[in-house]
């Protein structure tokens, strides 16, 4: 279970999350949609400690992530995160890039981290690629990768940052195919995204967040048919 | 074709400047580079900032003529430590850190080449400030740096002809002994070039042996 209780977080002068109160159980995939600035984002880099906050928690399985004696390179291991830029390691084969973390990190023998990586790149539709450098692959296929890069981990828990906003249009159907097996499949996500179409089909829960604050949060049929908060009427009318 | 007073031995003593050039190049380089990535590291860890101390003193290495290094040097080891040791360690000493300032430029900025998005999807992944450093910086900016290093391994193989001022007979002090003995400067200045020449040439072709290998990836 994430917990994320009254969280404020500022850049500089800019508060970009003004008290943020948002409980996501195991098994549930929130999606997370709102304009440009809202603080979407950032909270996700704030789960798993990349940013740190000012004030308030954020508590995974009991773990309070930015509490000083938490080890985040232990917490991290079960909180996969995926980019919108995906960050390939140029300089490893795609099955290097999935096997590394599980090898250096976990500790794994090569054999059984190569199997795991193999076994979850077939997953996202990778499995003839193992060899390939990630820069012959295209973007939709590099941001697979990075997904099955982040499930070799075996994370409890993965969060999505906008993932295919840097991808070509007609690269963002295979993205979202991977994404909604993996919510099939009972993986407890958090998607922050653009993709309206997206949100309304898989997510158990759609937040909406409007300047650092979340407007509002509900179902999905509730957000889309029948928003509450004026700001949700207002961008829910803008992105149709 | 033409005349010439040189013989087979001193060829040989020439070959021994040459061996002499190589090692003292060699040694620096190894040292220096050592010296530059961690100081390098360092600066990039500390910031501009806390950093400026250390940079401070690497900018005296880049900026003072080597010749003046070296004499320099080796009177405050003699005069005001009393240290007694040869040219040939003033001169590894002096070429080592004189390397070791131009790399740790280099270092810093292979290092910012490495996307930064990149160094956080590795540390995403529960790795460790090292283990980033370790498995994804240091393979991306060697890649970056290695034009840049092959260029400030050549060039210190060339710098290293002043160490004849702490008198290291390396290969151009060789040379211009048997200048002074033959009388022959300009054939002699072309064997001269030929041997460095002969040196160089194995480490830049390396550099783009590497460079072509990597750039497949």
């Amino acid at each position: 279970m994430i917990e994320i209780q009254n969280v404020h977080k500022s850049f500089g002068k800019l508060e970009v999350l003004k008290g943020i109160d948002l409980t996501v159980e195991k098994g549930e995939v929130v999606t997370v949609i709102g304009g440009s600035g809202s603080g979407k984002s950032t909270l996700l880099t704030c789960i798993n400690g990349l940013e740190p906050i000012d004030t308030g928690k954020i508590v995974v399985d009991g773990t309070e992530v930015h509490a000083k004696s938490t080890n985040l390179n232990k917490l991290r291991q079960k909180i996969g995160i995926v980019f919108q830029q995906w960050n390939a390691f140029p300089h490893l084969t795609v099955l290097e890039n999935v096997t590394l973390a599980p090898r250096k990190v976990l500790g794994m023998g090569k054999a059984e981290a190569e199997a795991i990586g193999e076994k979850q790149l077939k997953h996202v539709g990778l499995g003839d690629k193992l060899s390939t450098y990630p820069s012959r692959l295209s973007g939709g296929q590099q941001q697979r990768m990075a997904i099955a890069r982040a499930l070799a981990m075996s994370p409890d828990y993965m969060l999505f940052d906008e993932v295919t906003s840097a991808l070509d249009p007609q690269l963002v159907g295979e993205v979202l195919e991977t994404l909604k097996m993996l919510a099939e499949e009972g993986m407890t996500m958090i998607c922050v995204t653009h993709e309206m179409a997206f949100a309304r089909d898989v997510s158990d829960r759609v937040a909406y967040f409007h300047k650092g604050i979340m407007a509002e949060i509900g179902k999905p049929e509730q957000i889309f048919n029948d928003p509450q908060h004026p700001e949700t009427q207002k961008f829910l009318a803008s992105v149709r | 074709m033409f005349d010439t007073a040189l013989s087979a031995a001193d060829l040989i003593f020439l070959a021994k400047g040459a061996g002499m050039t190589i090692i003292v190049t060699a040694i620096s380089v190894a040292i220096g580079t050592v010296l530059g990535i961690l100081f390098g590291v360092i600066r990039v860890q500390l910031g501009a900032v806390l950093a400026a101390p250390l940079t401070f003193f690497l900018d005296i290495f880049r900026s003072v003529p080597l010749l003046i290094q070296l004499v320099l040097a080796n009177a405050f080891m003699g005069m005001v430590l009393h240290l007694r040791f040869s040219g040939f360690t003033i001169a590894c000493m002096v070429l080592s850190l004189y390397t070791a300032a131009y790399c740790a430029e280099i270092v810093r900025g292979g290092i910012g080449a490495v996307p930064a998005t990149t160094r956080r999807a590795a540390r995403s992944l529960g790795m460790s400030w090292w283990q980033d450093m370790r498995y994804i910086v240091a393979p991306l900016a060697t890649r970056v740096a290695l034009p840049s290093w092959i260029g400030l391994a050549l060039g210190v193989m060339k710098d290293s002809a002043l160490v004849y001022v702490v008198q290291v007979t390396e290969l151009l002090k060789s040379t211009q002994i048997l200048i002074t003995r033959l009388q022959e400067p300009l054939f002699l200045l072309m064997i001269c070039g030929a041997f460095y020449f002969i040196i160089s040439f194995p480490l830049a072709r390396l550099g783009g042996y590497l460079e072509k290998r990597w750039s497949n990836d």
